[in-house]
C-alpha cells in the first residue's frame, strides 16, 4: 500500500462554531492508482489533499505512507517526505512568477540542493515529456494556461515522486485544455507508474482515474472502483474502508 | 539555481519597490563614509597645519614666563643645554625637531636687538617659513612621519644651515631694516663681527626683530657657559594629543613644558566631534536602516505569500525560507553597503574642497567595512518578519488564486 489513511479528521473554528472539514476519513491508496476524490465545494476535498501532504496537520486519525507511519515528523521531516515522494498539481498552476518554465522546473530541485548540472538535465527532459520544450526560457506570463499546467506538471515530475497530489488540475482550463492535461497525467500514471490523487469537482476529469472517492461535509460517503485490480490502467484504485 | 541566485532573480522581478528597502540603509552607510573620509582628512589637514606652524612644544627653566623668553630679560633664567641630550635620548615618539636658544638683549652697532642662539641644522627645520628664503615663496610644510609630506624637498630644508658658521648671523627682516645690514654686510655684536649670510623673510613674529647666531659661539661671546634660555620642539600634533607634553614633563622634571594648547585642543576638539558623529550615526542607521529594512522585508514577505507557499509545498522546511528571506538580504546589505560606500565617497571628495576646504580623499578599507555593516542591519531588520513569513500557513497561501 502506496499511502493509507485510518479515521482522518480535520477541525477549525469559525466564529466559535467548530466546522468539520474532515470527518473520520479513511483510505488507502495503492501503487500506482489514479484515484480521484470528488464533490461539492466545502466537502473537504483540498483539506484532505494538504492534509496528506503535511501542509495541514490533522485534528484526529493517522496517515501512513508505504507501511511508514507519518505521525510526529518535525516540519524538517515532512518537508523532506514532500520533496522526496510527492509531486504537486494546482489549480491555479502555483508557478513562481518571476522565474523561467526552466528555472520553475528546476526550483524543488534547487531547494534539494541537487547539483546544478543535474538540475539542468532533468529540466530539460521534463519540459521535453510535456511537450514544452522550446519555451523553457518564457515566463508564467508568456505561457498559455494549458502550457503553464504543462509546467507545473513537469515540475511535479522533478523529484521522481511516487505520488502525485493534484487539486483542481483542470479547474482554470477550458475544455480541450482539460482534455490534454488529463491525457498527459493518465499517459504519465500509465509510463512512469506513479500513482495520481486528484481532487475535482468535474464528472469528467474523475473519469479519467480509475476509482473514486465522493466527499461530502468531509465524509466519504461513496466509492467506486475500490479494491478493483486491472482496469484500462495498470492501477489499483483506491480502496474505501 | 540555489538560495542566492532566487533571492537575486526576486529582487530583480520586483526592482520598484527595492528602491525604498535600499535608500535608507545606502543613504546611511552614504553619511558614515562620508563622515569618516571628512574626519580623516580633518586630522590630516590639521596636522599639516600644525606642523606648518613650527615649533609646538616650549621647554623654559622653572619660574621662566613665555614673556621672559620672548622679551630676553637679562636675568631669565636658563638651564643646561644637556637637556637636549636627555630629550634625545629618552625614547618619545613623535619628536619632529629639537632646537635649544639662548636669548639675550644685545647691542648691534649700537642699536638694540635681541640676539638668538641657535643651533642651525635643527632650527631651520623647525620653521619651515625660512627653508626657501624669500617672503614672497610659500612655504614647504613639513608633516607627521608617517603622513603624505614625504615630499618636502630636504636639500632645501638642510642647505642654509649648513652654510651658518660660527662668525656667521642670519638677520630677521625688521632688525635688517632697522641696521641697513644686508647679506654680505658685517654685524658688530658686542665684541664679535659676524658676517650676515642671510635675510629671513618676515614672518610677523617676534623673530623679524632678532638677530640669530650659532649657539655655541653665543654662549662663548657672552660668557653664559653651557646654558639655554629654551628648547623649542616640533612635536607630531598626534603624539602630542597622546601624552607628549606630560611624558616630556617626566623627562625634564625642573622645567615648565607648555604646548600650543589651542591647537591641540582644537584638533582633539575635532577628532572627537568627528568621532562622536560617526558613531551617532552608526546608531541612527542601526536603528533606522534597521528598521526600513524590516518593514520592506514585512511588506515583501506578504507580497510573496503565494510563492512561499509553493516553496513549503514543493519541499521547503521552515529553516530554508529563512535562508531564502535571509538570503535577500544578504544580498541588500551587500548591494546598499556598495553603493553607500560609492555614494558617501563621491560627495565628499567631490564636495571636500570647494564646502569644507578639505583634500578629502577615499578610505578603501571601508568598503568592505560598510558591505559587512550594511548586511548585518539588513539582516538583524529581517529577522522578525523573515522568521514570521517562515510561519505562515502554508494552506491559507496555496489555495489563495
Amino acid at each position: 500500500m502506496l499511502l493509507s489513511t485510518v479515521g482522518l479528521s480535520k477541525t477549525y473554528r469559525r466564529r466559535d462554531v467548530m466546522v468539520a472539514a474532515l470527518d473520520d476519513v479513511s483510505l488507502s491508496v495503492e501503487e500506482g492508482a489514479f484515484a480521484t476524490v470528488t464533490g461539492p465545494s466545502g466537502s473537504g476535498k483540498t483539506t484532505l489533499l494538504l492534509t496528506l501532504a503535511g501542509l495541514l496537520w490533522p485534528t484526529a486519525g493517522s496517515i501512513r505512507f508505504r507501511d511508514r507511519s507519518l505521525e510526529g515528523l518535525s516540519d524538517a521531516q515532512w518537508a523532506a517526505f514532500r520533496r522526496e515522494n510527492l509531486g504537486f498539481v494546482m489549480q491555479n498552476f502555483s508557478l513562481v512568477p518571476y522565474l523561467s518554465a526552466h528555472e520553475n522546473v528546476c526550483l524543488p530541485l534547487a531547494v534539494g540542493r541537487v547539483p546544478k548540472g543535474e538540475q539542468r538535465r532533468r529540466a530539460d527532459e521534463l519540459l521535453d515529456r510535456v511537450g514544452l520544450s522550446g519555451r523553457a526560457e518564457h515566463l508564467p506570463r508568456e505561457l498559455s494556461a494549458g502550457q503553464q499546467q504543462r509546467v507545473a506538471i513537469a515540475r511535479a515530475l522533478a523529484g521522481a515522486p511516487s505520488l502525485v497530489l493534484a487539486d483542481e488540475p483542470t479547474g482554470n482550463l477550458d475544455p480541450q485544455l482539460s482534455r490534454d492535461v488529463l491525457g498527459l497525467l493518465q499517459a504519465l500514471n500509465r509510463e512512469e507508474g506513479m500513482a495520481i490523487l486528484m481532487v475535482t469537482h468535474s464528472p469528467e476529469a474523475a473519469g479519467a482515474g480509475t476509482a473514486r472517492v465522493h466527499l461530502e461535509a468531509g465524509r466519504v460517503v461513496s466509492a467506486h472502483g475500490a479494491a478493483q485490480v486491472g482496469g484500462p490502467t495498470r492501477a489499483h484504485g483506491a480502496h474505501l474502508r | 539555481m540555489n538560495l542566492v541566485s532566487l533571492a537575486w532573480k526576486e529582487i530583480r522581478h520586483r526592482r520598484a519597490s527595492l528602491i525604498s528597502g535600499l535608500v535608507a540603509i545606502t543613504l546611511g552607510i552614504a553619511v558614515i563614509v562620508g563622515i569618516r573620509a571628512v574626519a580623516v582628512a580633518s586630522k590630516h589637514a590639521v596636522a599639516v597645519k600644525m606642523d606648518s606652524l613650527g615649533a609646538n612644544v616650549l621647554v623654559l627653566p622653572q619660574g621662566a614666563s613665555i614673556e621672559d623668553y620672548h622679551t630676553a630679560d637679562i636675568d631669565a633664567p636658563t638651564f643646561p643645554e644637556e637637556y637636549v641630550e636627555r630629550v634625545v635620548t629618552s625614547g618619545l615618539l613623535g619628536l619632529e625637531n629639537i632646537s635649544p636658544k639662548l636669548t639675550r638683549r644685545v647691542k648691534i652697532d649700537g642699536v638694540p636687538a635681541v640676539l638668538t642662539g641657535i643651533l642651525p641644522q635643527s632650527e631651520v627645520a623647525s620653521k619651515p617659513a625660512w627653508q626657501l628664503g624669500g617672503a614672497d615663496t610659500e612655504a614647504p610644510v613639513h608633516i607627521c612621519a608617517g603622513d603624505s609630506g614625504a615630499n618636502v624637498d630636504e636639500r632645501l630644508r638642510r642647505q642654509p644651515v649648513e652654510e651658518l658658521g660660527q662668525d656667521e648671523c642670519l638677520l630677521g627682516s625688521g632688525i635688517s631694516e632697522r641696521l641697513g645690514l644686508r647679506v654680505g654686510h658685517v654685524a658688530h655684536v658686542e665684541t664679535a663681527k659676524l658676517k650676515v649670510t642671510r635675510v629671513l623673510p618676515a614672518t610677523g613674529t617676534v623673530d623679524d626683530d632678532r638677530v640669530f647666531m650659532h649657539l655655541h659661539a653665543m654662549q662663548q661671546l657672552l660668557g653664559t657657559g653651557s646654558q639655554v634660555s629654551a628648547i623649542e620642539i616640533m612635536g607630531c600634533c598626534t603624539a602630542i594629543s597622546d601624552g607628549m607634553l606630560s611624558k616630556l614633563r617626566n623627562v625634564l622634571p625642573d622645567t615648565r613644558v607648555t604646548g600650543i594648547a589651542q591647537i591641540v585642543a582644537t584638533q582633539m576638539a575635532t577628532n572627537g566631534l568627528m568621532d562622536r558623529l560617526s558613531w551617532g550615526f552608526l546608531v541612527i542607521v542601526l536603528i533606522v536602516g534597521g528598521l526600513s529594512i524590516g518593514n520592506f522585508m514585512w511588506a515583501n514577505v506578504n507580497q510573496r505569500r503565494r510563492e512561499i507557499g509553493i516553496l513549503r509545498m514543493i519541499g521547503a522546511s521552515r529553516a530554508r525560507i529563512l535562508g531564502v528571506l535571509l538570503a535577500k538580504a544578504v544580498v541588500l546589505g551587500v548591494v546598499g553597503g556598495v553603493l553607500g560606500y560609492v555614494i558617501g565617497t563621491a560627495a565628499v571628495v567631490s564636495a571636500g574642497p570647494s564646502l569644507l576646504g578639505l583634500d578629502v580623499r577615499p578610505l578603501p578599507s571601508y568598503l568592505a567595512l560598510s558591505a559587512a555593516l550594511a548586511t548585518s542591519v539588513a539582516v538583524l531588520g529581517s529577522l522578525l518578519p523573515a522568521y514570521l513569513a517562515s510561519r505562515f500557513d502554508p494552506s491559507a497561501n496555496l489555495q489563495e488564486v
